[in-house]
This record gives C-alpha cells, structure tokens and sequence, in this order.
C-alpha cells in the first residue's frame, strides 16, 4: 500500500510539471487553433537559463540562501521566456495566420528544431547538474517518502495555476483572453486589441513554461537540450485529455497523466504477466492521445471545439 | 548544334532533355567516383533512397494534404520485414523479389493501421498523432526481443542477404572489360529503376481521379465529400500508397546496409523527410527529387565547413554536424514565411499559395 | 506533362553544377603523418582510426584518435622494415558520427583508400555493420572499445576487441554481486540501448548461474530523466542492490532519486558511468557506488603509468580508451612484422596468433577475436572519487 501511495505521490508531482506546460499549449490553442510544437522547447530554454543563471551564482560565492538562488534563477527564466514566447509570435507565427493550416504547424517545428540546436550551441551537449543548493530533506509520509522539494513543486503549481484561474476569471484582461478565443472578429469590434492579447497568451504561457522547466530541472536535478520534446508531447497529451481550450482540463489532464504514467510503469510487469514491461512507458502518453482522439475528440472537460474554416 | 537546338520543336526539345538526363544518371556513379571517390557513390545510393521516400511522403502530405510526422515507421517496417526474412535471425532466406513487394504491402497495410483512426482528425491533431505512431513503432521495435525475439531489440538485426538476382549478387565486384563495377554501382542501378518506377506511378497518380480527389480534399474537405468524392477511402488510400513506398525502399535499405537497428528509425529521419518536401516543392515531383538530393548531400558538405574552418582558423569553431539540423530549421522557418510553395513548385501550387497576396494587390490597385 | 520535361532542364544544370561545385572542393581532411622522413623508398602505410569526432561522444573519439597517433609516431621514430622496404605508417582519421549508417560510408572510405588496417569503431552500433564492409575487403578491424558480443559473433576473420566485451563485464559483474556483496534479492535496469541490454542480459544470465535471485528487471532509455516510477516498484520488491546497465547521464539522476525515495540498496554499474560525469550528475549521493571497467587501472599495467604520463604531457588527461587503441595499433604493425608484408592478404592470418605485450597487459585473441584473459576492474566512490577496489583476470602486477 504504501508503494502505491509513493507512485501516486510521485504521479501527482509528476503531473503538476505537466499541467503547468500544458496550460501553455491550451491557452495558446484556445485562440489560435495553433499547437505551439515550440512550447516544450521554450520549457527547455526556461530550465537552461535558470540554471545558467544559478551555477554563475554558486560560482560566485554569494553566499546566499538556496531558495533565493533559486528564486533569481526562475525570474530570470520567466523574463527569458515571456521575451523568446514574445518574439516566436511575432516573428514566426504572425506572418501566417491566414495561411493555408500546413504553413504555421511546419513553421513549429521549424521554431522547435531551431531552438533546440541553439540551446546546444550555446550549453553543449552534455547534461547539466542542478547544483545542491535547496533543502534535501526527507519526510516518512504513511509509509511513503515525502521530499521538501515534492511538496515545493506541488504547492508551487497549485498557486500558479490559482492565479492563472484568477486572471482568466477575474480580470479585465482575462476576459478579453476569453473573448478573443470565443469569436476574436466580434472581441476586435467590441474593442479588445486582438494583437495584443495574442501576445499576452503567448508571454503568459511562456512564463508557466519557464517555471515549470526550472522545476523539473531542480526535481531530477538535471538539464539537458533535448528536455523538452518529451516533456512537450506529454503536456500536449495532458492538455487534449482534459479538453484544449479548457484551462481547468489541462490541469486536470496533467495531473492524469502523471498519475497515469506513473502507476503504470510501476504496474504494467505486474498486469501483464511480464509481456509489456516499464520500457513502454513514453508510449502510455501517445496511447492515451489516440485514445482520446478517436473515442472523445473533446476530452474529459471538453468544450466543443468550433470547427473554423 | 545550337542550331540544331533552336530548330527543334518544343516536343522534340524536351524528348532532348530527357534523353540527356537519362544518359548522365547512367554515367553518374563513374563521374563521380572519378571526381570524389566510391564513398561518394554510396551516397548516391543514399540520396536515391531517400528520393523514394520522399516521393511516398509527397502522396501523403503533398497531394493529399495530410501531414504525417511519423512516416519513417513505413521506412522501418519495411526494412525489418526484409531483415527478418533474409538473415539468421530466424533463419529464413526469402528472395528480394518476394520481400520488396512484401515489406511495400506489409508497410501498406500499417499505414491502413495508422489512418483509419485518424480519419476524423484535422491537420493539427493528425501530426501529433501520426508522430507518435511513429514513436510507437519505433519503441516497439526497440523492445520486442523479450520475452519472445522478434526484432532483436536495439542490437538490431545483422548479415541481412544482400540482394541477388539469380547469380547476380549485388554486393559483388564485377568487371566488364577493363571497367570495375563495385557494389554502390551495382545498387545505383537498381535504386535508379526502382526510383524511376516510384516517380513514374507517382506521375500517373498525380493524374489520375484518385490524384484529384486527392487535390479536392487537400483544398475543402467538406466540399469534396459534397461531390460525392469517398473521403475515407481516399485519404486511407492515401496512407497505404505512401506508406508502400516507404516499406518498399525501407527493404531496399535493408539490403543495401546490411544491417538494421531502431537507430536509424528517430524521429529526426522523419522531420527530415517532411523537410525535403517542404523546401523541394510540396506536391511537386521534381521538387521533391531536388528537396532530396540537397537534404541529403548537405550533411556531407557540411562537413567541409569543418575543413575549411581548420584551415583557415587553426581549429574548429562550430561543429558542421551541430550546425545541420539548425540549418534545417532555419531554412523550414525561412521556406514557410517567404516561400511555402518550395524551391521547385508546381505552377499551381504557387498560384495557390500566393492568391491572397494577388487579391490584395488587385484591391489596392483598383 | 510538358512543364515537367521543361523544367527538367534547369534540374539538370542543378544537379551538373552541383556535381562539378562538390568535384572542387577537397576529398577529405589531410592524414596525420607522425614523422617527416622524406626518402624515396620510404612506403607510406595507412591505418585507419574511426569513432564519433563531432557529437555527445567527440571526446572520447579524440581519445581513441590520440591513442593511435601516439602509437603511430612510436612506430615510425623505430623506423621499420617490412618485406624489404622502410615503412612509414599514416593515420587516417575518420568521423562516424556514432550512426551505423555514416559508418558504413566511411568504413567503404577507408577500403577504397587503400587502408592496411583499422583501428576502430568506438561504439559497438557501428563496429558490427562496418566489420562486414571490413570482412568482405579482408581488412583486419581492431576494437578499442566495443564491446557488444555481437561483434565477433558473426564469424568475421577480420574482427577484433582488445578489451574486454559485454559478456566477460557482466560475468566479473555478476558474480561480484551474489558473491563479493552477498546480495540476495537484485534489480536490474537497462537503458534499452545496444550496449544497455547487451550487458544488462549477461549479467542476469550470471546472477541467475551463480544462485542469485532477480526481484525485477525495469528499462528506461538514454533520454530519461524521471526513474521514480520504476525506483519505486524496486523498492516495493525490496531490492537490497540495483544494477544499472547504462551511461553516466542516467546512472546519476537514478542514484539520486533512488536515495531521495529512501531506499538503502547498492547501486552497481559498468564502465558507461565509471566516470566523472556520473560524480558530477550524483553529487553527494554517488557515495558508495560501485561499477566496472575493463582494463585495470594504470598503475596496475605494466607500462600504464608511463603511458600516461606522456599521454597527458601530449593531449591532456585520458577521457576514456586512449590505452586501448595503442595497443591496437601496435597489433595490426606486430603482425605485419611477423608476416613481413603490409599487404592485408598476407598479413591478416598472422592476427590471430598475435602475442604482445601490450600497455594494457599480455594480448592474445581467441578464435573469435576477443582478447584471451581480459581484465576488468572494479571500483567504488570513496568520498567523492572512483577508488579501485580489485582487478579480475588479466597480467597485471
């Protein structure tokens, strides 16, 4: 039982990295119709240099606290990314929102290799350690083990995606955000600055990104150039599980999917008499895609998606 | 002669052309092996490959519209079909002639597998989805080897026969006269009949009313099926026809190497592969030919760089292996905002792509 | 179709001009010569050396490459003669990207050049395909470093390792493990890799030979970065060691997230996390890991000390088999000497009865072409260091 409480606990940390990548895709989906397939790779960008950031810090001596450490790296990843998220839409994205469907879904990719080999360029190609500067401590939860940055991560996501709701719901902004993705033609007519809030859906998902991509580097204690494809295909599973254009069902899907991911690698042997092991794995993510695409299109919380011409 | 030339009718200048062609793909491989080497031979051999592959991507994503991000999977099992029949592996020998057209049916019907859910699914949804089918194979191929072997893991499978007709086996040195034909020369050939074969069907089926309906889905779904045009047929068959020709030059690669291994199978081959089409010419045969030949060369041009740089530098600044897939990027980025039609497009496809911009032109104007 | 015809003609000067602009440019990187000797009758020999140059691995190609060069330039200052003339032996340098695929292209390469020998590949993924391309030119291939079995299992001649291979690794291993640690209940994970598998199979094999109980085998791949799921079903079956077979990019994060989740078991590799990398990666939790290595360490080699110390006054500190494709150098020249002739033909037949004491130890092959009494040794993290604890097999002191 208490192997099982660990899985859900590791699931559940797990999934708040992914909700919170996830809400990027979503929101971005929501007004675009547009799978921004350089979001994991802006996660990635957000985890580089934060830890950039942090190693030039313990270089230095500063003597500072690790949480502060922490906390310089993840703003200055945040206003990284907000800036790259910023200048993707502008640059690679704006240009083609009439084009014909193919051109802004190959230009992605085109965004995500780039970014990719840039962050190799300049990084290299070697994994980079997360430097042991936050508290490892180790806690006995009913049997399972409970770490302090667990808890972080958790609690950390669980504000962000608050106030998220918060902006979204309760804000001059957030209603324009939801305006534009209902009918953006009506919003421009009723006064909302389409551009504008395209831009601000960008910067916004990007900052998740960045956090999450500085947790998940400080989780595993690791970050590599190739992080975010994986990460990215994942969250964008997680976020068309919980409905795209549904904030509340990315986290919901993310959150999913962790637990998904992780009681199933840890009992798949076990289910299936030791034919399908833990090395299928990444191929739960892709299953529970097409899955969902083929026998719920809208996803769990979905709405219906309007099919745009 | 140049009169000769501006004498000729347009029909008999193109049959000119062509005849031309024809006579510089046969000396080709010599031309090269005396100007760069044999190792370069075997890169035609590659570039030929892959302008099949491209070919068959083209009938999914060119003429039909469908963006398939996972077509390598075809690629693999076609050659794992061709591996596990002619190695030791299970100790079957099958000839080539039997496992070609088997791995292109066998890679068929995958691809039958792989759109029938994805029918419903828009552009977006279906890259996504058709990636990670692609994934899908490749991690199974990577992991069937427990507890029953069936692919071999990520050893992968090895002493594949080389492709032989009758007593012609290809993997030998010939010599006719004084003119030594090494292996690469021997499978230039063969990939050049099978490619000239793929383009030819490929040419029919661009003009056939399976080729149209192809086009219609491609412009308006909705109106197409309002036409009375079978959508899901035609875009499975869409599927099937390309994925064939995937399996097709996956087999031929299978013998060709030797050796197979979920390696060569990633995700990049199939990003690439989209990459050819996309800068050749979407939906554009000669387009894509060129797409392919360039995608292919450009690595080991690339490698100049290095060489270049080290002499003129004293050391290596950039690594020109790290540079070829930002290259490739950038130029996807480039390609889609100043030229989505490619480098080579149909005159249809540009018309296509650059309407708007005329109707804007018209409106300011007028 | 008309268009299609017409527009053939300007793919035509294309691909011409394309041709005659790649014609000009030069073939390939100049070899690198060791000695300037400038006689007429001096006969140049080309050895060829292939690994990853550009990539994750470079620095262990570099390595490799570095290892040959020294081994060439000792050659070349006893100036041989073989067959009757003076021999200068080249090195031939080429890059194979870690990819089978570039690897066969540059193994034909060095066919066609006209190479005596090879001393290559670095990873097993490419050693395999390209000893056929080797085999069929009857060109003699030594092995620094690959060490799947599949290797010399396929029959070739040509095919050869001068370090120990998986199975010889996964033996020293898992017997280390039920007999030396006395574990009782072992996990093992793969990292789904060629080399992953390969090794982590024989080392069950051995396990199970040797009396010892496996509670679970787990896979992750050489990307991962999140082990916690599968950790924790170890633990669950109270695994008292973990064996991962895999690099130093996964075996850190493993190691950490297996102590983070409170398990206390041994943690037990091979040489793909013998490393610095995987301290680093680790970080304080890396103590009292323990994983193997072929070869010994380099005071226990005969020659190992001085070796190095020229190594590192030349290039720099050993990344990885610099040892290793020395001595498979001074192979391929040994058995040309012993042929007297520098031609493949003659020369290869002589490989299999090869004698020689190498830096790292007596070499000699059995009938497949794996080394005969390979060693493999066995270090733990000690306060933050590897720190050998024995050698098996090999002559060393």
């Amino acid at each position: 039982m208490d192997i099982f409480l660990q899985q859900i606990i590791n699931g559940l940390v797990l999934g708040s990295i992914y909700a919170l990548i996830a809400l990027g895709y979503t929101m971005v989906y929501g007004i675009l119709q547009l799978i921004n397939f350089a979001h994991g790779e802006v996660t990635m960008m957000g985890a580089m240099i934060a830890l950039a950031v942090i190693h030039a810090l313990v270089e230095m001596q500063t003597g500072l606290p690790g949480s502060l450490i922490l906390l310089t790296g993840m703003s200055v990843a945040i206003l990284g990314c907000m800036a790259l998220g910023f200048t993707i839409e502008r640059i690679a994205y704006r240009p083609l929102r009439n084009a014909p469907r193919l051109a802004p879904l190959i230009t992605a990719i085109g965004v995500s290799i780039v970014l990719q080999n840039v962050a190799m360029l300049i990084w290299g190609r070697q994994y980079i350690a997360f430097p042991p500067i936050l508290p490892s401590g180790r806690h006995a939860f009913f049997g399972a083990t409970l770490t302090d940055l667990q808890i972080f991560i958790f609690l950390l996501s669980c504000l962000v995606m608050t106030g998220l709701v918060w902006l979204t719901q309760k804000t001059r902004l957030g209603r324009a955000m939801r305006a534009t993705a209902e009918a953006p033609q009506i919003a421009s007519l009723m006064g909302v600055n389409v551009n504008q809030v395209i831009g601000l859906t960008f910067i916004i998902g990007s900052a998740l990104a960045a956090v999450a991509g500085v947790m998940d580097a400080a989780y595993y204690g690791i970050a590599h150039y190739y992080m975010g494809f994986n990460l990215g295909l994942k969250a964008f599973s997680a976020a068309v599980l919980g409905g795209i254009g549904n904030l509340k069902g990315a986290m919901l899907g993310g959150l999913l999917l962790g637990l998904l991911e992780s009681v199933g690698a840890g009992y798949i042997g076990d289910l299936t008499g030791g034919f399908l092991g833990s090395n299928y794995q990444d191929v739960f993510a892709f299953f529970v895609l097409i899955l969902v695409l083929v026998f719920r299109p809208n996803g769990l919380l979905g709405q219906q998606v309007v099919e745009r011409p | 002669m140049i009169c000769c030339i501006s004498l000729m009718s347009q029909k008999q200048k193109a049959w000119a052309s062509a005849i031309l062609l024809l006579a510089l793909l046969l000396v080709l491989p010599f031309l090269v092996e005396l100007g760069l080497g044999r190792s370069w031979v075997r890169l035609l051999d590659f570039v030929l490959l892959y302008v099949m592959l491209a070919l068959g991507l083209n009938i999914v994503v060119g003429y039909a519209g469908l963006l398939d991000l996972g077509y390598v999977a075809f690629y693999a099992v076609g050659a794992y079909t061709y591996a596990l029949l002619a190695s030791p592996h299970f100790g079957l020998h099958l000839p080539f002639w039997i496992l070609l057209p088997l791995g292109a049916v066998v890679a068929g019907f995958f691809g039958v597998l792989l759109g029938a859910p994805t029918l419903r699914l828009r552009g977006d949804y279906l890259a996504i989805v058709t990636l990670g089918f692609g994934e899908i194979i490749r991690i199974f191929l990577n992991n069937l080897n427990a507890p029953v072997n069936i692919t071999n893991g990520p050893q992968g499978v090895s002493l594949i026969d080389p492709i032989q007709i009758g007593a012609f086996d290809f993997h030998q040195t010939h010599t006719i006269g004084s003119v030594v034909i090494s292996s690469a020369f021997n499978y230039y050939y063969l990939f050049l009949g099978m490619a000239a074969l793929v383009v030819f069907v490929g040419l029919r089926l661009q003009d056939s009313r399976i080729g149209r309906a192809w086009a219609a889905i491609r412009e308006d779904e909705l109106a197409a099926a309002a036409t009375g045009i079978n959508t899901r047929n035609i875009k499975l068959l869409a599927f099937a026809m390309g994925a064939s020709f995937g399996g097709l030059s996956g087999g031929l690669f299978a013998g060709f190497q030797g050796f197979v291994s979920p390696e060569s199978f990633s995700l990049i081959e199939s990003v690439m592969i989209l990459c050819m089409i996309v800068l050749g010419g979407m939906g554009n045969i000669p387009g894509v030919i060129l797409g392919a030949i360039l995608l292919t060369v450009l690595p080991e041009a690339l490698r100049y760089l290095g060489v270049w740089q080290m002499n003129l530098l004293g050391h290596v600044w950039v690594e020109p292996s790290d540079l070829r897939m930002l290259v490739f990027g950038v130029s996807l980025i480039l390609v889609m905002l100043y030229r989505p039609e490619g480098l080579l497009p149909s005159r249809q496809r540009r018309r296509e792509l650059h309407f708007a911009d005329k109707e804007i032109k018209s409106e300011r104007d007028s | 179709m008309k268009h299609g015809f017409v527009r053939c003609r300007s793919f035509l000067f294309l691909v011409v001009n394309l041709i005659f602009l790649l014609t000009a440019c030069d073939s390939s990187p100049p070899p690198a010569t060791g000695s300037t000797a400038k006689q007429d009758a001096v006969k140049k020999v080309l050895i060829g050396s292939v690994a990853p140059m550009s990539g994750p691995q470079a620095h262990l190609g570099q390595d490799n490459s570095n290892g040959a060069l020294l081994a060439i330039e000792d050659l070349n200052a006893q100036a041989l003669v073989i067959g009757g003339q003076k021999i200068e032996f080249v090195l031939l340098t080429e890059d194979d990207q870690a990819d089978p695929r570039t690897a066969t292209i540059v193994a034909q390469k060095l066919v066609d050049e006209g190479a005596a020998g090879v001393v290559g590949h670095l990873n097993s993924g490419t050693s395999i395909p390209a000893s056929k391309i080797y085999y069929d030119a009857g060109l003699p291939q030594v092995s620094p470093s690959a060490t799947a079995v599949a290797y010399t299992a396929q029959g070739f001649s040509t095919a050869y390792r001068v370090m120990a291979n998986d199975a010889q690794q996964g033996k020293v291993l898992g017997e280390f493990a039920v007999q030396k640690l006395k574990a009782i209940s072992i996990a093992v994970i793969d990292d789904r890799s060629a080399y992953g598998q390969g090794l982590a199979d024989e080392f069950e094999k051995v396990v199970k030979a040797a009396g010892g109980t496996l509670v679970a085998r787990e896979f992750t791949t050489d990307k991962n970065t999140d082990f916690m799921a599968i950790l924790t079903t170890i633990k669950g079956k109270n695994a008292d060691l973990v064996f991962y077979a895999g690099m130093d990019a996964q075996a850190g994060p493993l190691m950490k997230q297996l102590r983070n989740l409170g398990s206390k078991a041994k943690f037990l590799g091979a040489d793909g996390m013998q490393n610095t990398g995987f301290l680093k990666l680790a970080g304080a939790d890396a103590e009292g890991a323990m994983a193997s290595s072929p070869g010994m360490p380099y005071e226990v080699m005969p020659k190992g000390a001085a070796f190095r110390e020229r190594f590192i006054a030349r290039f720099g500190e050993i990344q990885g088999y610099a040892v290793f494709s020395y001595d498979a150098v001074n192979v391929l020249a040994t058995a040309m000497q012993r042929a007297d002739s520098v031609d493949p033909k003659i020369y290869a037949p002589k490989m299999r009865d090869t004698d020689l004491a190498g830096v790292s130890g007596q070499i000699r092959f059995d009938e497949k072409g794996d080394r005969l009494n390979s060693s493999v040794t066995l270090y733990e993290v000690k306060q933050g260091a590897w720190v050998a604890l024995e050698t098996m097999g090999g002559t060393g002191h």
